[in-house]
This record gives structure tokens, sequence and C-alpha cells, in this order.
């Protein structure tokens, strides 16, 4: 009898103990070297279930280009004037079906004048488009050409389902006792951790440092602390969770700091973060007093952006579908040939330090830019002890062999220019560059420069 | 038929408590004379419990580990709202934190790690005290201080991963949280700031101790009793007068293994593994970020660690690769 009680009670504690656990088999796909635990883990029932809800809708026929242009018959089409009328009508009932299916045309226009900004969401409509744009043009090193459209994020629905809000802080009464410190609640978008909830705000819109492992086997002056590190934990548990991948989809096992031996989408994934904070802060946030009250968050602030937004539990936004190449306009940066064509940054020329800018795929100082240099020189001659260095940067388009062979070029123009003005050689040098900020997608005019330090 | 067992007994020896030997002088009186005789913990072979003795050491570690352990459910309990139900569904999740990296060293306020250094001071202190108690008793009963010391080497880590590597590091945001899964969060970050654990070498002798210690135990314990139906259970005896139980379990190991620990020296085998585990461990976990900031690459650096060959085409932290080029 108590044998049998004994056995029964085991049995309910071994149920209890594996009720959380996922019910085996699982597929285990082997990624890297043997023997370094390079795989990645898979649960068909999961995947199954997951590939069901990410499936791409067909695309509609391509309209033709020909008649006349949406700008000559339509009012108020600044973004979309350039297509034909066909291809017009065809975009704006894509994206009915995208975004509004149940609501139709009038969830943003006003039928009484389907040219009005009157609602809130048409406003809205005209920024996603030129985000989606933005994206398509200026993001390739993260979408590559799959590009991405309004379904991607939006699956037939107004609001994307997967978007986050910054959470409220804890109400803590007379701040005497009970401070959560930001994190140790169960919540999802972690993993279920207790890592802090709300790691989109470092990291999706401030720009916390990711990297925090040790650069060096020795301490060196880089310095991040255990709880930065549960941050940056936080961060990547949401990637894991967003693209329903393992660590080691994009990290070596045995050191997750080092870039020595990573699968190839981790460079791709480094973009996708700069991608999403650059959505939020450029995109988004700038929306917030153009939405209602009822749909910001619970602080006041604007649906933003994170991986699973796209990705919804999948590696690649509906496993790749090529959705965005049949709509063409989807693809064009409205503003990006505007953005070329615009002059350049004014020359800075201080006492310690000058930046002189390039035109696209150009090494030669003109104008304005040349100008600056002859400031730089001044300032060399009036000071005979100061010495220059000089570092060249380049912008994210393009090649790279040949962008770095580009600001190479760049720093050797500038280095003969001033040896050339009479200041001894001696006291030019060029050096790598000592800060980090450059573009990072895109062709950015600020980029395309030259900086000479005097000290 | 009914037998007895070590372990999980269906039979139980019931009779008068043992209620120790008599104190001297300078000794307070023990707790818990008159004892009830529990059948339920007899099932679990412990047919006895009490009389205590606690002293004033014991009190006043009883106090500040309450006074601890009350600090910090109440701020789990407050960080719930006071609700009981949330506080349990929610217990594993819940924590009491270190003060924020930005105060270093510094007094934080009460709410932003306050609190906590309150508790970890107060539970080091109750810690230490039950050390001297543990030490004064074995002393008191003209016994070895070998539990004693085996307890110091536990507190040893403890006293590493709370306070000495916090000071050292100027900053008590380094110390572990007082919590369930949040302790082990901070384990997580810990191997992943100073670059993998695994490759740290006294992070692998701690394992080796720890996995040692236990099967030492669960040897030792299976070989005690498989001859217990020889008297093997009273191995003091078979230490003083090594009889037949001794015998047949040196044999085994010699026949099985090749080698033989003895019925004394085993013990000296496991206390030493046990004691080891924390005391290497200890070691690994002061040298994280005091003198080494990444294992991995120090264990490139010193072949410890083997490199491997690439598999993927090689990717560059893109991060390197925006800032231009040196010419």
């Amino acid at each position: 009898m108590s044998n049998r009680l004994f056995g029964a009670g085991l049995a309910l504690l071994a149920a209890t103990l594996l009720a959380g656990c996922e019910r085996p088999p699982v597929d285990t796909v082997q990624r890297g070297y043997r023997g370094t635990g390079m795989e990645l883990v898979y649960n068909p029932r999961t995947e199954a279930r997951v590939a069901a809800a990410n499936q791409a809708p067909p695309v509609t026929p391509p309209a033709g280009d020909e008649g006349p242009k949406a700008r000559d018959i339509y009012k108020n089409v600044p973004q979309l004037g350039h297509l034909s009328v066909a291809e017009f009508t065809r975009f704006m009932a894509a994206m009915t079906e995208w975004v509004s299916p149940q609501e139709g045309c009038n969830y943003c226009h006003d039928p009484a004048n389907m040219g009005e900004d009157k609602k809130y969401t048409k406003v809205v409509s005209r920024r996603m488009i030129e985000m989606t744009q933005h994206i398509n043009a200026d993001w390739k090193n993260h979408v590559a050409a799959t590009g991405v459209t309004c379904y991607t994020c939006h699956r037939g629905k107004a609001v994307p389902l997967q978007v986050w809000f910054k959470a409220p802080p804890q109400a803590n009464g007379a701040n005497f006792i009970g401070d959560r410190a930001g994190q140790n609640a169960p919540m999802q978008m972690v993993g279920l951790s207790s890592l802090t909830y709300d790691p989109y705000s470092l990291f999706l819109l401030g720009d916390l440092p990711i990297g925090v492992g040790g650069p060096t086997a020795l301490p060196t002056d880089h310095k991040a602390s255990i709880l930065q590190t549960e941050h940056t934990y936080g961060l990547m548990m949401h990637m894991s969770d967003g693209l329903g991948v393992n660590c080691t989809y994009c990290h070596n096992t045995r050191n997750f700091k080092s870039w020595d031996g990573v699968p190839p989408q981790r460079a791709v994934a480094w973009h996708g973060i700069r991608m999403a904070r650059d959505l939020n802060n450029n995109y988004l946030v700038p929306l917030t007093k153009t939405f209602p009250a009822n749909r910001l968050g619970p602080t006041g602030d604007v649906a933003k952006v994170n991986c699973a937004t796209c990705h919804q539990g999948v590696y690649k936004p509906l496993y790749g579908a090529q959705m965005a190449k049949a709509y063409p306009e989807l693809q064009v940066h409205a503003g990006s040939a505007a953005k070329v064509a615009d002059g350049l940054p004014s020359p800075v020329a201080e006492a310690t330090r000058s930046v002189l800018y390039f035109a696209v795929n150009s090494s030669t100082l003109e104008g304005e830019q040349a100008r600056g240099l002859t400031l730089v020189v001044a300032t060399l001659i009036a000071k005979p002890g100061a010495k220059a260095s000089i570092s060249g940067f380049h912008s994210a388009s393009g090649e790279l062999a040949a962008n770095q062979q580009l600001a190479k070029d760049r720093a050797v123009k500038v280095r003969d220019a001033i040896v050339a003005a009479g200041v001894a050689p001696g006291r030019v040098v060029l050096d790598k560059p000592l800060q980090t900020e450059a573009n990072l997608s895109g062709e950015d005019p600020a980029a395309r420069r030259v900086e000479v330090t005097i000290r | 038929m009914a037998d007895y067992q070590n372990l999980f007994t269906q039979v139980q020896a019931v009779g008068p408590s043992n209620l120790g030997v008599p104190l001297g002088e300078g000794h307070s009186p023990r707790t818990g004379t008159d004892l009830p005789q529990v059948h339920l913990f007899g099932r679990l072979g412990m047919p006895q419990i009490g009389p205590i003795y606690l002293g004033p050491l014991g009190i006043a570690s009883i106090i500040f580990g309450v006074a601890s352990f009350n600090i910090i459910g109440f701020n789990m309990l407050a960080q719930v709202n006071w609700d009981i139900v949330q506080f349990v569904r929610q217990l594993f999740w819940l924590s009491l934190e270190p003060p924020a990296p930005e105060y270093g060293l510094s007094l934080p306020p009460l709410n932003k790690g306050g609190w906590w250094l309150m508790a970890g001071g107060f539970l080091t202190v109750s810690i230490l005290l039950w050390w001297v108690r543990m030490y004064t008793r074995a002393r008191a009963l003209g016994m070895g201080t070998h539990v004693a010391w085996a307890f110091a080497a536990a507190i040893w880590l403890f006293l590493v991963l709370g306070f000495i590597r916090p000071v050292l590091m100027g900053s008590w945001s380094e110390a572990v949280p007082f919590g369930i899964f949040p302790h082990l969060d901070w384990t997580a970050a810990f191997s992943i700031r100073y670059g993998n654990l695994f490759y740290n070498p006294f992070h692998a002798l701690s394992i080796a101790f720890l996995y040692g210690a236990t099967l030492l135990f669960a040897m030792h314990g299976a070989t005690i009793l498989a001859v217990s139906r020889f008297g093997g259970e009273r191995e003091l005896e078979q230490i003083a007068d090594r009889g037949t139980a001794s015998e047949r379990a040196a044999l085994f190991w010699r026949w099985t293994m090749g080698f033989n620990a003895t019925t004394e020296s085993i013990h000296r085998w496991a206390w030493w593994f046990a004691v080891l585990c924390p005391l290497t461990g200890g070691i690994g976990i002061l040298l994280s970020g005091t003198v080494v900031d990444n294992w991995y690459l120090w264990a490139i650096k010193h072949g410890v660690a083997p490199p491997y060959p690439a598999v993927f085409p090689p990717t560059v932290d893109p991060a390197t690769l925006l800032q231009g080029v040196k010419p």
C-alpha cells in the first residue's frame, strides 16, 4: 500500500517537474566545427505553427506605367506621384489588404475628400511609406535585396502585432522599500528570465554599448558592469525569441564577444539593431503627437519596433519571401536622390580640429572645401610647433575595399596639399581615425570626409 | 516482511531521547529537552530532534539571520505591492538587487541598494557568528574542528562573491543579487562578461571537485550500505578494528578499480574534495575582472584552449569597418 502511494507520489512529482519542458523529439542542426556545440535546436511542432502564421500573401499582377501620372490626376501625393494611375491604384489596393483589410480605404481616407490629410492614419501611412523606402534603399546591409513591405510588419492588422512601449515606472509609494530595479519580473520579452523588462529603451531607442565582454585577455580601461551585461543579455534574449533561433545562429559558443569564426548572420543582425534604432528615433518617435492618446503606451510614448516586429519568430521575415520586389515604388527612397545632389556640409575649421568634405566617389576638394584646406594650412603655419594628424573616412554605400582605398586617397591628397603649401612633411602624419562616428548605411555627405587634428 | 534499513526504514527504534553529555560551567542550557518522537521523521531515518545548543552566539546569529531574511522577504513582498498570491507566483523571479554601478562603493539610498547592503551585512554577521559557534561547540565536545573549516571554505566563496571582489572592483553592483532566478542570471552574465568562465582554470577545478565530491560521496555511501550486512556502517569500529565489512569493501574497490581508500582515508578524500570546491571556485571568481578580463582570450594566449578550423567565411565586426582606414 505505502509502496504504491510512494510510487504514485514519485510519478506525480516527475510529471510536475517535466510540465515546463517541451516534448521531445527536437531537431538539432550542426552549424559549426564538430564538438564545439555550434548547433541550432528546432522544435518541429513549434516550427510548423510559426510557419503557418508567416506565409506571404499573393502578389497582385503588375500594372502598366503608361498613361497619366498620379500627381496629374490626384491631389496631395508627394511620395507616390511619379507612379502611373494604374500603378498607384494597385499599390493603394495592396496597402489596404496589408494594413486595413476590414476597415478598407476609409481607414486612412476621408471618403468626402480622398486627398485631404484629415485622418491621422493617413499622415502616419505616408511616413510609413517613407520609412519602408528608407529601409529598402538605405538598409540593404540588413534587408539585402529582399526588402520589406507594409505587410512585413502589419500582417493585415492596422497596428503590427509585435510593437513595444516603454515600461511604466514602478509605483513605488514613498520609495522606501521594494525597488525592482527595472527587472525581476517574468516577462516574455526576455524569455521569462529575470532580466531587465525594458531592454528596448536602452538599446533600440538609446545607444547603450552592447559589446560587454572583455576585449583582451587582461583588464584594460574597458569597463562594463555585470548589470550592463545583464541588459545586453536581455536584448539578446529578445533577439533569440523574436527570430526563433539559438545564440549560435550568430555567435560562436566559445566567446560571445569574439567575431572570430562567427556565422555571417551576426553582421546582418548588427545592422538590424542599428536599423531598429534608426527607425524608432527618426520615424516613429517623431510621430508621437500625430497619434491619438488611445494608440500611445502607458507613458504616452508611441508604438516602436524591435526585431520581432518584422521577424515574428522567424529567422527571416516571412521566410525571406521576395515580396517587396513586386512593388518597385517601395524600393526607391524618394529623398535619397535629392540628398546626394545636396551641397556638402560646410568645412569645419577649428583651432585643433578641421573637417573637410568630399563629393561622392571623389578625393578632390572643391569650392568651399578647398578654402577650408587653406584655413588648415594657415593654422599650421601660425603654430610652428604643432603637428597635424590626418584621417580619411568614407560613407557606407558601395564596396568596402574601394571605399577604404577612397578614404586613403582622400587623406593622402590632403596631406600632399598641406605639404605642397610649405608645411614640413614631418609635421603631417596619416593616422587611423580616432573617433568611430560614421554613417551606417546609405550615402551620408557628412561621412565622406577627412579630419585633421592639430596638436 | 518488515525489515530495518538505514533510510526509508519501515521499522522504527523508539526509546528515550539522548539528551547528551552534561554541560560544564560557562555554558548556557540546551533547549528542547522534552522531545516528542515524531513518526514521520523516523521514516526519514532521523528519529530524534534536539536538544539544540543555542548560546549567545547562536541567538545573535539567528537574530541577524532573521533580520536579513526579513529585509529580503519584505522587499520582495513590497515589489508585488504586498500581494501574497503574486509573492508566491513570482517568488522565483523576485530579488533584492545590489546598488547600481553609479553608486560605486558609496552608501546608496535605502531603496536603491541600501537594503541590499544591510541584508548582506547582517547575513555576513550571522554566518560568521554561526561559524564561531560551530568551532566552539566542536571544541566543547572535544572534537576536531573539521566541520568549522569546511564551513569556512563555503564562507570564503560567499565573501568573495558579495564582499571581497566587489570591493576590489570598486562597486557593490558587482555583487550577487538575493533572488532565485536573478542570481542565476547574474551567474550567466558574469560568464558572458568575462569571456566564458568555461575557460577559467579555477572554475574547471571547482567543477572537478564539485562532481568529484558527489562521486566520492556516492561511492562511499554505496560501499557502506553494501557492507552494512556485515556491520560496515559502524565505521569507527571498523577503523579501530578492521573487520570483514572493511575487508570486503576494500577488496571490492581493488578488484574494480585497482585501488582502495581505507575506512578512515575515504573521509579525508571526501572532505578535501568538498572543501576545495568553494576554495578554487572563489579564486576563479576573485581573478575575474581584477586580473583577467576575458578567460577565452587568456586560454588561447596560454595554449589552454585550442583554435578550431574556420567553418564560416570571415566576418568582421562592422563597428571596425565604418571608421575609415589607416592609410
